[in-house]
């Protein structure tokens, strides 16, 4: 299995923190993106968006990482912290 | 029992450079932890932010700071490790507050010494710069229109991008 994590407006727009999704068909992050939008058809619009950042195992990353059964991916928005 | 001063000096270096944390801190007592018994020393560069009462023309009445705990403390330390690696710095300390927090309450701190101002001075701005692009914190405003997370700001992205 792959953890996905979302925060921030993310979490709020799609109601979720944490989901997990089988690795098996999986490679990358746009992958694990693709699988969430079948699973949930109405996460596309917030999920979609290309300000969207991604992490893997907790550093970030693009959208073309790979992921690995076991791996924590993260989605959010962009950061304001400071 | 007196600690011989190499001794000292060692445990003072482990003392952690990055705390995540709810409660406030207090200005005064992180400088002297960056001073004690550093003594090779002569800069001390410090910045804090706090909360404002106004954003975008609305009024605001306090903040929520979330984060990624996981994530956070990895990216502050690698970070701090870029510093490192581009300035001659002595110490360095992050703080960063998460929870809910007030009008002029303090949200961020960054120390750091050098023996002289000039890397001292840079390094802080570099880690103050990259936190606010690359450290997963987020901020929930509570205004008078009701609570908007805040979108992040160009200015930031292009204050990072002049240390490439």
């Amino acid at each position: 299995m792959i953890n996905v994590r979302f925060f921030a407006a993310l979490r709020e727009q799609l109601d979720s923190n944490e989901v997990s999704i089988p690795a098996a068909s999986i490679q990358n992050v746009a992958d694990v993106k693709a699988a969430l939008i079948k699973l949930h058809p109405d996460w596309k619009t917030h999920l979609a968006s290309t300000l969207i950042l991604n992490a893997v195992n907790h550093h970030m990353v693009d959208i073309k990482h790979s992921v690995n059964q076991g791996d924590e991916v993260a989605f959010f928005p962009p950061v304001t912290g400071g | 029992m007196s600690l011989p001063n190499t001794l000292k000096e060692t445990c003072s270096e482990q003392l952690s450079e990055i705390s995540i944390q709810a409660e406030d801190f207090n200005l005064g007592e992180e400088v002297d932890l960056l001073e004690e018994n550093n003594h090779d020393d002569g800069a001390v560069v410090t910045f804090s932010g706090r909360v404002r009462n106004k954003n975008l023309g609305l009024n605001v009445k306090g903040l929520t700071l979330e984060h990624y705990p996981e994530m956070t403390e990895k990216t502050l330390q690698d970070i701090l490790t870029q510093a490192k690696e581009k300035w001659n710095i002595g110490r360095v300390k992050v703080i960063h507050r998460v929870g809910t927090l007030a009008i002029g309450e303090q949200i961020v701190f960054v120390g750091v010494t050098s023996k002289h101002r000039q890397d001292a001075f840079s390094a802080a701005e570099f880690i103050m710069d990259f936190l606010k692009v690359k450290a997963p914190f987020w901020k929930k405003e509570l205004t008078e229109l009701g609570e908007t997370w805040l979108s992040s700001r160009q200015s930031d992205a292009d204050q990072a991008k002049k240390w490439n």
